[in-house]
């Protein structure tokens, strides 16, 4: 299976400016679709696409065309950036975003539905026109009304309703919590990236297997088993990935629709300002390695370990405090004349909360500001550089859960310049062994991509990127 | 599997004999349950072959299908089935207690239910097809079965979906019910097998648990518990048993007079040796069942056990009514609604059962101290005058530390309880976690990272102190104490709002067409 | 004939190789990091006999009443041409299948043997994969080969339908019950295998006739028991996966070579019998050879491989044996006894078990208190 670009893809090599019109187009495409009639449309949206861009213009546009506009994100977080972006892009004269035929001038207050607990962010607190409630009646001037999906579920039914519902991150929520909002909106653009984590369920059973609609499947699956004739468009460029990385990712996560870079092949540069301080060693040499070519394994020698590998922690925790050792900076299209990618433009991957504790408590109080989480926790979050503790590493067996490919997905997927991954010797023939025994269930689509396949992927790539830890 | 089940297994298989992973018991055990010990024939969807059941170890009723491809010979087996189950089941209804219920009404809860034990969980599968293969049934009609048969698939489909509700006992397989609190000297894939699970945990006296599980494993010592039967029984005994009954039934059809008279008396030993030839079969895991039974009897109950007792006996009481009010059977799958309802029961079940076992057992609460989603560990200091000013009023937030030297993962922020005082919330302030062992990168060193030892945690507390400013005494913990706080919660997570079926939205596939039983699903054939 | 074969002939001794079908192929994928299980299939041993001659016979069995039961339903669905079968494709399917013609390959002008029934089955096969249009066709009994680690396997499948949207299809016929549209996971997970197996077959035989490999589908027709009756019913299975795992371990077996180089020479699994009916080797001759080519055994081999209960004795002193799982949790560590001994702070730990000494340490602590605190 191999990557084929699309021709967005194969447009896109001649550089930026094909790019940019290429995912300008598209997301024309997506507006006029709203306007189209269509009961639904479907984004999918490869890593750090504009997809929250697209969120954006496309509740603008619909709030454009008067009726208030119902924006469902999966996390408190998600929601006010969401918030933060509406609110700066000011309701007034969508312009050419709007819809066509219904563009125009278009002032209303937004409306931030919140649970009892919420403490509104600074980000949502510093705009004058966002109200902040927990009731829905409080916010019914607002033409846009953003809430997660979790506190939409719990609107008494009767209170809201609207003919658009924007649904962002829509892979990541499940088929049980579209079905308790769902009647509150005629309509439904649901975006997010296909690539990244599923959705899960706490109890195990395979009772609902084959049906539809399955509660255990994501909200952009139900809706399209259900509404086969939806349209389902693709956003063509990463803006995020750098040229480095866009072949690898494509190729491993997203088998059936390529994307191509935004930036050009120089566009993106680390370098070092403090370049005095290099030493003979490994993590330099990874560190070198990376900033030249955009990618790194760092390969501890092979060896069974426990999950939270203190080798491995160590590791992590010294590529990054290296790097800010030596002042990395990072020349983009949007920083030219370099920015220091600083401690909060680093992030470390992990697949297990332990091992990011660990590395936390590696780091220290001096380095606290190195964002540290989990694959789940860093779904939409990017980076200039990340260092990623490979999932597999130190294993004796490979399980479904390390697998998975949605979790190597994100964790390769979140870095603007540079992704160091951190693993022990094996993991090549780890996958080999793997016994392929899942059991399958008829009437359920076999998922693609596999994650055995998208792990030897990767690991095909990082191959040629090792450094070995001594 | 958890590391602390793993270690338990490891000791198991050193010390040959299982393990406790558990201090006291979390499965409700009935004062009457009944077993049942099916079999069924190799290589058929649903075909019963023969089943022990009762409530009665002394007394086992024995059903057997002669020809289990004979349609009638099925029916007049689930219709002797339900001549024990359905009095059994329902039996449980006819006595009630008033509870309050919402509103300041009460409603009736059956003062006891039913429990019916299968050897393991493929005998709950067999039974849920079984079910599935009856419920639909009509006494009259083309296809008349008899009246108790459908009363009995629905009564076994209302257990069978029971035993997937975390924490319901209403229904049990022996070997989960054991592995809940032995950890074996073997897999998990061998736990499955009755017989070596209980040599593991209860070895006849002078023997150890792997020599004893060797002797479980011979389908010749320990015929399988089933429903699947050993091959080698098939093919030796019971494929000639069963073409001899048939032979003789043939034989006895076509004889008058005496040789007739001859011809039934061939025909009922050739039964009574199939009956014999199964009743060893089934007998061996009959008693075990029942042994197994007896060793969680004499566990001590935990403190949730019979509020989830409580909660089995109102799932009965509402079935009872339900069917006695004409219900209709359950519908072969769920409905988009039915689906997400259930599916949020499950989690909720789930979670509240998690939390409750930890609460009652140590054993278990330090499955969640080894992950770091709980710590246990000494007050070292206490400033239980503490007050702050919050949003209205000054309130009494005292403030205490704990040192640990369990792996802490929980983060500043998160709120924590004490199962020794559920009412108290506890905020952490902050961590001084311990650094993990093992060799420091020299990056790091440079650093100036190196720190080690307990970890010591910051608690704000709240709750449970009356409403003064002043804290009773005893409600808060005092340096010296022992102390144990998780991020688990006692308490129900909310019951999430469905829309009705009629209203399922066009994403779900709209409102699916409203359920009748029809003709075709009585009519279905079981062959 | 090449070293390794040799070497493999050698192992395996005087006993002819044993022949590959889809099943054992299919099982190739179930330990791929097994060396014994690797080199005793690329030798063509025949282990269930190996297994019994060493001191532990695979349990596995197969009742009679399953085989007549499954003979049953195959008849049922192929009786009269496949009647039945065209009926489920064209209905349940909604696969358009024009006239269809039957062709039964199981004897070609009164010949079974097999090299003969493979080219006939080659022979109509692209036929009709040239003759365009109008060729709605079932091959019942059709005979396909495998190169399958330097040997040729023969494959047959249940049928190969053509023609079903232009392609060709492979049905498996299975006899586990689909109820209320679902069947057991891990028996159609096996079926899919299977398929897979006679998928990647068919493709090799156009590839090697110059045709195009895709026009075989790589959706399979699974035909099974609807509900609790006879009638089958069948559903598509989507074996894309199942390809990509095959084709890796069969090229996988093509390093056997490098495998078999790491072992002695000499070394003899020898089943067969003198003049007198004695196993010219001992059990224990036969155990102590085997143990020469390490095993990765887990509980799951119990399932999947007719030397487990000799790998299982074997291993009985490793956490593995406790389950694949277990190790893991156990950070790894080999030893139950090494396990015990790290948890008990007894044992110092050796290069690179710090962790998991820490890691056991602190289990075996709160497992002490906690029983302990309970009394
Ligand atoms: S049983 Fe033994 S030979 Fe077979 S796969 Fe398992 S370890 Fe390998």
């Amino acid at each position: 299976m191999t990557g084929v670009p699309t021709t967005a893809g194969a447009a896109a090599r001649g550089g930026t400016v094909s790019a940019a019109s290429l995912a300008v187009a598209a997301a024309d495409q997506v507006i006029a679709d709203l306007a189209a009639g269509h009961r639904a449309v479907v984004v999918d949206s490869p890593p750090g696409a504009g997809k929250s861009a697209l969120v954006v213009r496309a509740a603008r546009a619909l709030a454009g065309a008067g009726e208030p506009v119902m924006l469902v994100a999966q996390t408190n977080g998600q929601v006010d950036d969401l918030v933060d972006r509406l609110a700066s892009a000011a309701l007034v004269r969508s312009g050419s975003a709007g819809l066509a035929g219904a563009a125009g001038a278009v002032a209303g207050p937004i409306g931030r539905l919140c649970g009892q607990d919420y403490v509104p962010s600074a980000r949502v607190r510093r705009h004058a026109g966002v109200t902040v409630s927990t009731e829905i009646g409080d916010l019914a001037d607002c033409v846009v009304v953003v809430g997660t999906a979790a506190k939409w579920a719990t609107v008494r039914a009767g209170a809201w309703s609207c003919a658009w519902a924007v649904v962002d991150e829509a892979y990541q929520m499940r088929s049980d919590l579209l079905l308790r909002i769902a009647g509150q909106f005629d309509r439904a653009l649901l975006v997010g990236d296909p690539g990244q984590l599923d959705p899960f369920a706490t109890v195990d059973i395979d009772r609902w297997a084959g049906l539809t609609w399955d509660p255990m499947q994501s909200a952009v699956e139900v809706l399209l088993r259900h509404n086969p004739d939806v349209v389902v468009r693709r956003l063509p460029v990463s803006w995020r990935l750098p040229p480095s990385a866009v072949p690898v990712v494509a190729e491993a996560f997203y088998p059936f629709g390529g994307f191509a870079a935004g930036s050009g092949p120089g566009d993106r540069r680390l370098a070092f300002s403090s370049s005095s301080l290099w030493r003979d060693e490994p993590v330099d040499a990874a560190l070198s390695l990376a900033v030249q070519t955009g990618w790194a394994l760092y390969e501890l020698p092979a060896r069974h370990t426990v999950r939270t590998d203190s080798e491995a922690v160590q590791a992590c925790a010294a590529l990054a405090a290296r790097l800010l050792q030596r002042g990395c900076v990072a020349y983009s299209e949007a920083h030219p004349g370099g920015m220091p990618a600083g401690a909060d433009r680093i992030a470390i991957g992990t697949a297990h909360r332990d091992q990011a504790r660990a590395i936390r408590n590696a780091l220290g109080p001096a380095l606290a500001a190195v964002t540290v989480d989990t694959a789940n926790r860093l779904q939409g979050r990017e980076f200039d550089v990340t260092i990623v503790l490979h999932p597999l590493s130190g294993r004796v067996d490979a399980t479904a859960f390390h697998l998975e490919a949605g979790r190597l997905c994100v964790l390769a997927s979140r870095h603007r310049h540079a992704c160091i991954v951190v693993a022990r010797a094996g993991i090549p023939e780890l996958l080999d062994a793997y016994p392929s025994t899942e059991p399958v269930h008829l009437n359920v689509p076999a998922k693609f991509p596999d994650g055995w396949e998208a792990n030897q992927a990767v690991m095909a790539h990082l191959t040629g990127h090792r450094v070995s830890a001594r | 599997m958890s590391t602390l089940t793993a270690l338990a297994r490891a000791q198991a298989r050193m010390a040959d004999v299982a393990q406790r992973v558990a201090t006291v018991r979390h499965v409700h055990i009935g004062t009457r349950p009944m077993v049942l010990v099916p079999l069924a024939l190799a290589g058929e969807a649903n075909a019963p072959l023969a089943a022990l059941v009762g409530d009665d170890p002394a007394t086992p009723r024995l059903f057997v299908v002669s020809q289990p491809r004979n349609r009638d010979e099925r029916f007049a087996f689930a219709a002797e089935l339900a001549s024990v189950i359905v009095p059994y089941v329902e039996g449980f209804a006819a006595t009630t207690e008033q509870v309050p219920a919402e509103r300041g009404e009460t409603r009736a809860r059956s003062l006891d239910a039913p429990q019916l034990v299968l050897p393991n969980r493929a005998g709950i599968a067999f039974t849920r097809l079984l079910g599935r293969s009856t419920r639909f049934r009509r006494p009259d009609g083309d296809h008349p079965v008899d009246p108790a048969v459908p009363v009995l698939g629905r009564w076994l489909s209302f257990l069978t979906e029971r035993a997937e509700h975390p924490g319901s006992c209403l229904m049990l397989a022996a070997t989960e019910a054991l592995s809940l609190h032995w950890a074996s000297g073997q897999s998990e894939l061998e736990d499955l097998n009755l017989a070596t699970l209980l040599a593991w945990i209860d070895p006849p006296p002078g023997v150890g648990g792997a020599a004893a599980a060797a002797v479980g494993e011979d389908p010749l010592a320990s015929p399988p518990a089933g429903p699947v039967t050993d091959p080698g029984f098939d093919n030796d005994v019971l494929a000639p048993l069963i073409d001899a009954f048939a032979r003789t039934t043939e034989a006895a059809r076509s004889e008058s007079g005496a040789s007739a008279e001859l011809g039934h008396a061939a025909v009922r030993r050739a039964r009574s040796a199939l009956e014999r030839a199964l009743t060893g079969q089934l007998l061996p895991t009959w008693q075990l069942v029942w042994r197994a039974l007896e060793l969680l009897r004499e566990l001590p109950a935990g403190d949730h056990v019979a509020r989830r007792w409580e909660a089995d006996r109102d799932a009965f009481t509402g079935y009872a009514a339900y069917l006695r009010d004409g219900g209709l059977p359950q519908p072969r799958r769920d409905g988009a609604v039915a689906a997400a309802r259930r599916l949020n029961w499950l989690e909720r079940a789930q979670a509240s059962f998690a939390a409750q076992r930890a609460f009652d057992d140590p054993l278990v609460m330090a499955e969640y101290r080894m992950t770091g989603e709980a710590f246990a560990g000494q007050v070292v200091a206490a400033d239980p005058g503490r007050v702050s000013e919050g949003a209205k009023r000054r309130v009494l937030r005292p403030w205490i530390t704990v040192a640990t030297a369990d792996p802490v993962l929980v983060m500043p922020g998160t709120v924590v309880t004490s199962p020794a005082r559920r009412g108290q919330k506890a905020q952490v302030i902050s961590v001084t976690a311990a650094v993990a062992p093992g060799p420091v990168h020299p990056v790091m060193l440079e650093a100036g990272n190196g720190a080690s030892g307990p970890a010591l945690v910051a608690l704000e507390l709240s709750g449970g102190m009356g409403r003064g400013l002043v804290a009773p005494p005893g409600s808060v913990p005092e340096p010296g104490e022992r102390v144990c706080y998780s991020t688990l919660t006692a308490d129900y997570l909310p019951i999430a709002e469905f829309p009705p079926p009629e209203q399922t939205p066009w994403t779900h596939g709209g409102p699916p067409a409203p359920y009748e039983p029809d003709d075709e699903d009585a009519a279905e054939d079981w062959s | 004939m090449t070293d390794t074969e040799a070497r493999l002939d050698q192992i395996r001794g005087a006993m002819p190789p044993r022949p590959h079908n889809a099943r054992t192929i299919a099982a190739l994928t179930a330990n791929p990091g097994c060396v014994r299980r690797a080199i005793l299939d690329a030798a063509g041993v025949d282990k269930p006999r190996l297994a019994a001659a060493s001191g532990f016979p695979a349990p596995f069995g197969q009742s009679r009443f399953a085989i007549a039961r499954g003979n049953a339903f195959e008849a049922l669905v192929k009786a009269d041409g496949c009647a039945e079968l065209l009926r489920l494709l064209r209905d349940k399917l909604g696969l358009p299948i024009p006239e269809a013609s039957y062709a039964d390959l199981e004897d070609v002008a009164g010949s079974t043997s097999l090299p003969v029934r493979h080219a006939r089955t080659r022979q109509l096969v692209t036929r009709t994969a040239g003759s365009g249009a109008d060729a709605g066709t079932l091959f019942d009994h059709p005979l396909l080969t495998l190169e399958v680690g330097g040997r040729l396997a023969y494959l047959e499948p249940d049928l190969i339908a053509f023609r079903l949207r232009d392609r060709f299809h492979v049905v498996e016929i299975k006899s586990f019950a689909a109820i209320d549209g679902q069947a057991d996971p891990d028996k159609v997970a096996a079926a899919a295998i299977q398929s897979a197996v006679y998928v990647l077959a068919m493709r090799e035989l156009l590839a090697r006739s110059g045709r195009d490999p895709d026009l075989v589908a790589d959706e399979v027709v699974l035909v099974c028991p609807k509900d609790f009756a006879n009638r089958p019913v069948g559903a598509l299975l989507d074996v894309r996966k199942q390809l990509t795992v095959l084709q890796r371990q069969l090229s996988r077996l093509a390093l056997i070579a490098d495998l078999v180089e790491l072992y002695p020479p000499g070394i003899s699994l020898d089943l067969a019998m003198d003049e007198t009916g004695v196993p010219r080797r001992a059990a224990s001759e036969l155990a102590a050879a085997l143990e020469i080519f390490p095993a990765r055994y887990s509980p799951e081999c119990l399932a999947s491989c007719e030397m487990c209960r000799f790998c299982r004795h074997e291993a009985r002193a490793t956490t593995a044996a406790l389950g694949r799982a277990v190790r893991e949790e156990l950070g790894g560590v080999e030893y139950v006894d090494t396990a015990l001994r790290l948890a008990d702070g007894e044992a110092k730990p050796g290069g690179g078990q710090h962790d998991a000494a820490a890691l056991l340490r602190t289990a075996a602590r709160l497992r002490a208190e906690s029983l302990a605190a309970a009394g």
